[in-house]
């Protein structure tokens, strides 16, 4: 079972439309439980501060910061597993991988909207399926800064944009997977399938 | 590199589209959801739904096309059309769709776009608008579906949108649109170069070059066409094919 966490940040249909839609069971999570959780997600679209607030409000910090097994962040739900973020005034984060949130710079359009293709350079089965060069659809203005060994793959946006993160089971996507078409799903397909065999194996 | 994207946009009238929809393997046509699908299947990167829905009592019917679209294909979806309020905003976007877009309201009462990227993010406001070039020699906004003229200059009134919140641009070309002699690279052109948000060039795509034409002259990040993807002239993935062996970014499925 998937715990997709709810801490009143956007909006969530589409992450749930998508989990239900490549046969994932999941529940939504807005109270520090651990109940029957293989995983956990943590979406989120929005500025850093006001996530972090949020999240803090909901409760759910120490369940999260404490959970060993699979957790993946999206977009923002990415960004907050970092140390601290820039974005309007310094706020630290989750710290679950060490790294900055810092804003895009260069004289390029921001957000960084639209389709962007991946270049890897870490191989892991999360990414099985999933060749560089495939699309992913992308929004923010901000991105993470995190040493090389954490950073499975990359887009180029006149820079190179930290694309998927991953530290042991911490696992984060700057792109929107639920809306990334099938090469999306698939991604999301894996975490699952990681998160059953690490579940089945502990 | 980040892709050039094109968009299908399809009208829909009382949650079926109009201007029949010229698909062979697809068996209603007029079903929103099932063309959305098709043009998923095409590698469209977005689809956006224009309500032309006139009576207000049938406007809720738009909510369910997006939420039976929202689960079945999962690339972004815009919804258009006699969107007037946030709480317009509020009740599509929760319907399932990414973005918003507005016209004659924004035009009307510009905090709408202002309020509408506070409560949702700018990423979900997309301002449309209508443009004509004017005896002048500048362009026009036009409301109310390219009824009224404006005395509101094109130009000036997208900066102060950007200004306000909006997160993208979708400008269509009354001088072009259903010519299909091409989109208007003019007015395009100087509205790329103009904003750091993304443009979306409407309007007179008629032939796999145009499409070339508005990304590589007039630096439009998204194009987009309705007719000419519904009746079958051009496919999605026919566009994109032409643009890759032209050298221009696009994703691929």
């Amino acid at each position: 079972m998937i715990g997709v966490i709810d801490y009143g940040l956007g909006n969530m249909f589409s992450l749930l439309h998508a989990l239900k839609h490549i046969g994932a069971d999941f529940t939504i999570v807005n109270t520090a439980t651990e109940e029957n959780l293989d995983a956990l997600i943590l979406p989120g679209v929005g500025a850093f501060p006001e996530g972090m607030k949020k999240l803090i409000n909901s409760g759910m910090i120490d369940f999260i910061v404490k959970w060993r097994k699979p957790l993946l962040g999206i977009c923002l739900g990415m960004q907050l597993l970092f140390s601290d973020s820039e974005e309007f005034t310094h706020t630290k984060g989750l710290d679950l991988i060490e790294g900055n949130v810092v804003k895009i710079k260069g004289n390029l359009k921001i957000p960084h909207m639209g389709w962007n293709g991946l270049d890897f350079h870490i191989k892991t089965s999360l990414c099985d399926g999933i060749s560089s060069g495939d699309n992913m659809y992308f929004v923010h203005s901000y991105k993470v800064e995190t040493p090389k060994e954490y950073v499975v793959a990359t887009a180029e946006y006149g820079q190179d944009i930290t694309a998927i993160v991953k530290k042991d089971n911490v696992i984060g996507m700057q792109f929107h997977p639920e809306k990334s078409g099938e090469c999306g799903l698939k991604l999301l397909k894996n975490f699952v399938k990681m998160s059953k065999n690490y579940n089945s194996n502990t | 590199m980040i892709s050039k994207r094109i968009i299908p946009c399809l009208d829909v009238k009382d949650g079926r589209v109009v201007k029949g929809v010229n698909f062979v393997n697809i068996t209603d046509a007029g079903d929103p959801v099932e063309c959305a699908t098709e043009y998923n299947k095409q590698s469209a990167d977005e689809i956006v739904f224009l309500d032309i829905t006139a009576s207000h009592e049938s406007r809720g019917t738009i909510c369910d096309t997006v939420a039976k679209t929202a689960e079945r294909i999962f690339i972004p979806l815009t919804v258009g059309g006699g969107i007037a309020t946030v709480n317009d905003m509020r009740k599509i976007l929760r319907s399932g769709a990414d973005k918003v877009s507005i016209n004659s309201a924004a035009v009307r009462n510009p905090n709408l776009i202002q309020s509408g990227a506070d409560s949702f993010g700018s990423q979900c406001i997309v301002l449309a608008v209508d443009v004509k070039k004017n005896s002048k020699g500048r362009y026009s906004v036009f409301v109310n579906g390219g009824r009224i003229e404006t005395d509101i200059d094109a130009v000036e009134w997208i900066a102060k949108a950007e200004r306000l919140g909006a997160g993208e641009i979708l400008l269509t070309s009354m001088d072009t649109d259903g010519t299909k002699n091409g989109f208007d690279l003019e007015i395009t052109k100087i509205v790329s170069d103009m904003c750091s948000i993304p443009v979306i060039a409407s309007g007179g795509g008629g032939r796999l070059s145009h499409f070339k034409d508005v990304f590589s002259q007039a630096n439009a990040d998204a194009a987009l066409a309705a007719s000419l993807f519904h009746y079958g002239e051009l496919t999605v993935k026919d566009v994109k094919k032409y643009l890759k062996g032209n050298g221009i970014p696009v994703r691929e499925v």
